[in-house]
């Protein structure tokens, strides 16, 4: 490795006795740099993703600030859904990956030996594409995650973190009243806010969403989107997205990719209306892409 | 490389731009002769052709209403959008300064022409520059060329102050020269006014090009 302050994991190196430990990597100079600690709650150092030999990401630092939306923009194979996916090590799952850098939330480095994916994937929730609901009730779907996390306790308590999980997403008034019906029943705005109150229920700190409105109308859209506005207060929030005008509508934060690098990452007031860099005002006028 | 489906809007709302900045470049050109000239033909023609320079502002504000809602413009587009609908409605105050100056024109036309010692050709003159030069920066996008024009404006002030002093000495040279000299005064601070607003225009260019905001600063 050509730097000593860089490590490797892979899906044959998941065992923590083949992944070695490594000194504090020093913060990357240049626009991801954290203002603060404080302003931190997740900082990516250097990382690097490859698919077998692809490498998907390359070198990419960025900090990602506590209680704001940030955003992921770029073209399609830009290593932004990637990205997001090495937040929670989803990426774990696909076989022949490989991971160099590091990714810290509250300072402690997920890719560290002794990180508990199970643990991790609770501080860090995730909402897909598409809704993943479970063929069981409203119900279920949000109990299944609290009795693998150990979250259930008794009957008042599994019920009282799903009343509040469905509040969350601002979904408890539409089916307070039949949580025992089949969650595939709900329209497809509902079936993602019920995925949205799954991931709140079990208390995470990051809600991590991968392109959460693309399969939906611009009503249920406009539904997913003031709900992500509203839960920043108490989550951290990253999302991708292929849609500028959602990103600039709902984000704080934008960071643009370009083939597996992150070409700018600043406030998306400052992306969307003087982005310094070329590339990022080419793509965001549709120069190209 | 394609064609963006945003450029034709952004070429007609440029195109729509530079007409109606050339219509009010027009007008100073004419009152100011309607003035020096003592031509009231040339006045009536600037204030009957004001209502096409009015009407071209309403066009540019809708043009950028639909641009900004259809389109969804960003970065350096978005720039482009906002400083024309910023400039438009300068523009339309210049062509109306215009109106005002060819009015005094008609008034002035009208009495007995009075020695004032006034060169109002000498600050006209600058005014139409600032114009042309501040007009031709937003063609070009030019913002150091915007900043010279801006830095005309001192040039203008000066030129505002000593006629305005010639004014008010021949004013209290003769009462006979007072009702004339107060409008002389006004048409002087017409066109100092409007090298204020061919200013804003080109503090507009600035933020256009480099998404500076210059206004209110002193640099």
């Amino acid at each position: 490795m050509d730097d000593p302050q860089e490590r490797e994991t892979s899906k044959d190196m998941q065992s923590p006795n083949m992944i070695s430990e490594i000194a504090t990597p020093t913060l990357m100079k240049g626009i991801a740099e954290p203002k603060s600690e404080i302003e931190t709650k997740i900082d990516i150092r250097r990382l690097n993703f490859f698919y077998g030999r692809v490498c998907a990401l390359k070198d990419v630092s960025l900090t990602i600030p506590p209680s704001k939306v940030t955003a992921f923009i770029g073209p399609s194979g830009c290593g932004k859904s990637t990205l997001v996916r090495t937040l929670n090590r989803m990426n774990d799952v696909i076989p022949n990956t490989s991971v160099k850098g590091e990714v810290c939330i509250d300072g402690q480095n997920i890719y560290s030996p002794s990180t508990d994916v199970v643990e991790l994937r609770r501080r860090v929730g995730m909402v897909f594409q598409k809704p993943t609901t479970f063929p069981r009730s409203i119900f279920e779907n949000i109990a299944y995650g609290l009795r693998i996390n150990d979250l259930a306790g008794s009957k008042t308590e599994l019920a009282d973190r799903i009343e509040s999980g469905l509040k969350a997403a601002a979904l408890w008034d539409e089916v307070k009243d039949r949580l025992k019906e089949p969650a595939q029943g709900l329209s497809g705005g509902q079936q993602q806010r019920l995925c949205i109150a799954r991931a709140l229920a079990i208390e995470p700190e990051i809600v991590l969403m991968d392109e959460p409105t693309s399969a939906l109308d611009p009503i249920a859209t406009q539904r997913i989107e003031e709900l992500i506005v509203e839960l920043k207060e108490r989550y951290t929030i990253v999302i991708v997205t292929h849609n500028m005008q959602q990103a600039s509508r709902i984000s704080d934060m934008t960071a643009f990719f370009w083939l597996g690098e992150l070409i700018e990452f600043d406030t998306t007031e400052k992306m969307f209306t003087k982005p310094e860099r070329r590339m990022t005002e080419d793509y965001i006028t549709g120069r190209f892409g | 490389m394609h064609k963006r489906l945003i450029e034709d809007s952004l070429t007609l709302l440029r195109d729509k731009l530079l007409i109606m900045g050339g219509a009010a470049e027009k007008a100073i050109m004419l009152c100011t002769r309607a003035l020096i000239e003592r031509d009231s033909d040339l006045a009536t023609r600037v204030i009957r052709e004001d209502d096409a320079i009015d009407q071209m502002e309403l066009e540019i504000d809708q043009v950028c209403v639909d641009v900004l809602a259809l389109k969804q413009p960003a970065a350096s587009d978005l720039r482009f959008v906002v400083s024309i609908a910023r400039t438009a409605p300068l523009v339309e105050r210049i062509a109306d300064h215009a109106v005002n100056i060819a009015k005094h024109a008609l008034s002035l036309n009208n009495s007995p022409e009075l020695e004032m010692g006034v060169d109002l050709s000498s600050i006209a003159r600058v005014v139409q520059e600032m114009l042309v030069e501040g007009l031709d920066a937003f063609t070009s996008g030019d913002p150091e060329k915007a900043r010279a024009t801006i830095a005309r404006d001192d040039e203008v002030d000066a030129l505002y102050d000593r006629l305005y002093e010639k004014v008010i000495e021949a004013m209290k040279r003769s009462p006979d020269a007072v009702t004339s000299g107060a409008e002389w005064l006004f048409v002087l601070k017409h066109l100092e006014r409007i090298a204020d607003y061919v200013t804003n225009i080109c503090e507009q260019i600035v933020y256009m090009a480099r998404g500076q905001v210059i206004k209110h600063k002193i640099w």
